[in-house]
């Protein structure tokens, strides 16, 4: 099976090592979305008539996908969002914000990308609760024992990324979810980074809250997942409220609610999205999520076993288990660096990747970082290597 | 101007810029100025007396061409009068956007005149200038 000919994009000399960011469509994904706007693209939960009919089925089988996709236990525990962010700020300002009280802390890592840390600031902010750092060890990763040392009888919430963006390590969470429950600690997870990566099991994690989004997965733009335990997302108040989330309403502002997942979906929600997901989901699953997660780490280990013997490379994150590689050129700014490397068409990511605080731990505020897929192979990080090698003449080909 | 020329001034400017390192001196204006990429970071600190801007200073997290283009820009604007660097800074702009411009008063800042062939960089080389305007303005 030649996975690289499944995504158009690839037909070019496109290397693209910024899956981080997003990742490449197959085209199967692209035809569901040309299939909905070409063919039915009548609204959901409207007419009786036979395209819109069919918009409900592939909808709601979309929503069937993502639950057999991570193990939920409901349907109507899968709501769908614009994406990972818009998730975590209903989890925050529709749950959160009434659970918790002024003084209750929340456990966070320095590693957390905004997304995951700018909603809970404001929430501080609002009601008077507090934010705890958990420290990270000499690898940068969260361990259990840090975990437990931060856990006062305070602690009502723990949120972290499964896989954080820039470093890359996976947290433990069925370990976490453990000891956070039995401290009556409920746990929240961005799996953005790793939804689309390796096999995840809600049920076996036993995780409250989990979010992700369906770009980081082969699927569109625009579109992503809340997933909550149906006895929390049940008392989740809907931030947006309109149609398509009302049973009734009458004149006196009395309002009645639909029941999940409705509630949470006002509005005419992202069908494309929806069913170009559906169709992501169905295609890695036929991959395996297994297969996914042990190429990355094939390739990551190839990788970093050539790069650690150049000498002007400097790598932060050896040993993380996720296909993602932090790295910097002695004495090269690291956005000179992703200058550099697109001269050869080469696609990495130079910045802070949007966790402007881990810097306080990693001691350097910019890198370039390499995050790999599926598609990519061991040639494409051959050609990376030839490149890196010659990088002493970087100057010559960045100005 | 011929590239090898360009790519060493350019280089001279990045590895031993003008006017780097900030000092506690109340008498300066101060501005921050970011790269919408998230990455280039500059500060700069800049003195003016009777109309003459007497010195400038910044430290800065940035790439090659934010930084080169910062310190061509402090060595062309220091002692000039406020009005005359507003005009050179005006040129520099029109220059980087492909507009008229009278290079005579650019001195080194001609080594960017091609830079709107890499259109991801044009905010690298515009950042210091976007930065001193407000310290002046």
């Amino acid at each position: 099976m030649n996975i690289r000919s499944d995504f158009p994009i690839l037909k070019t000399n496109l290397i693209y090592f910024d899956n981080g960011a997003t990742t490449l469509k197959p085209q199967c994904v692209i035809d569901a979305i040309v299939d909905y706007y070409s063919n039915y693209s009548a609204n959901a939960h409207r007419g009786d008539y036979a395209i819109s009919h069919k918009v409900d089925i592939m909808y709601e089988s979309s929503r069937e996908e993502v639950k057999k996709f991570i193990n939920a236990d409901k349907v109507s525990e899968i709501i769908f969002t614009k994406g990972s962010t818009e998730s975590l700020n209903m989890i925050v300002f529709g749950f959160f914000k009434y659970y918790l009280k002024k003084d209750d802390e929340i456990l966070l890592s320095k590693g957390e990308h905004a997304s995951n840390l700018l909603p809970w600031f404001k929430l501080c902010e609002e009601i008077g609760c507090k934010i705890k750092y958990i420290p990270s060890d000499i690898n940068f990763e969260v361990t259990i024992e840090n975990i437990n040392k931060m856990i006062s009888n305070k602690t009502k919430v723990i949120s972290l990324a499964h896989i954080t963006n820039v470093v890359g390590d996976v947290r433990p969470l069925k370990e976490i979810c453990k000891i956070a429950h039995s401290n009556n600690i409920l746990v929240v997870s961005d799996a953005s980074q790793s939804a689309g990566h390796m096999k995840i099991d809600v049920i076996d994690l036993d995780i409250d809250f989990l979010v992700f989004s369906a770009h980081k997965m082969c699927g569109p733009t625009g579109i992503g997942v809340l997933y909550g335990k149906y006895c929390y997302l049940d008392k989740l108040l809907p931030l947006e409220y309109g149609g398509g989330m009302n049973s009734s309403f009458d004149s006196l502002g009395k309002i009645e609610y639909k029941n999940l997942p409705h509630r949470l979906e006002a509005g005419t929600p992202h069908i494309a999205g929806v069913i170009g997901l559906g169709a992501a989901i169905k295609y890695l699953t036929k991959i395996g999520m297994n297969n996914i997660a042990e190429h990355e780490k094939m390739l990551k280990n190839y990788a970093i076993e050539k790069m650690s013997k150049i000498d002007n490379v400097i790598l932060y994150s050896n040993n993380i288990d996720s296909g993602i590689i932090t790295f910097n050129l002695r004495d090269v700014f690291s956005q000179d660096t992703s200058f550099y490397l697109d001269q050869y068409n080469i696609c990495v990511r130079a910045g802070s990747h949007c966790a402007k605080i881990l810097n306080e731990e990693l001691n350097v505020k910019n890198t370039c970082r390499i995050s790999f897929y599926f598609y990519n192979t061991k040639e494409e990080i051959d050609k990376l290597i030839e490149v890196l090698k010659n990088s002493n003449d970087i100057f010559k080909i960045v100005l | 101007m011929e590239q090898n020329l360009k790519r060493s001034i350019i280089l001279d400017n990045y590895q031993n810029p003008i006017g780097k390192g900030l000092i506690v001196d109340d008498t300066y204006k101060k501005a921050n100025m970011k790269n919408e990429s998230c990455i280039d970071d500059i500060n700069m600190m800049v003195k003016v007396e009777k109309g003459i801007i007497k010195d400038i200073r910044f430290n800065a997290e940035a790439c090659a061409i934010s930084i080169s283009s910062t310190s061509i820009m402090i060595k062309l604007l220091t002692n000039k009068t406020v009005e005359k660097a507003k005009e050179i800074i005006k040129n520099f702009e029109n220059m980087i956007n492909e507009r008229p411009y009278d290079k005579d008063i650019l001195g080194e800042a001609i080594v960017y005149d091609e830079i709107y062939k890499q259109p991801n960089r044009i905010k690298c080389a515009l950042l210091s200038w976007e930065c001193i305007k407000k310290t002046i303005d």
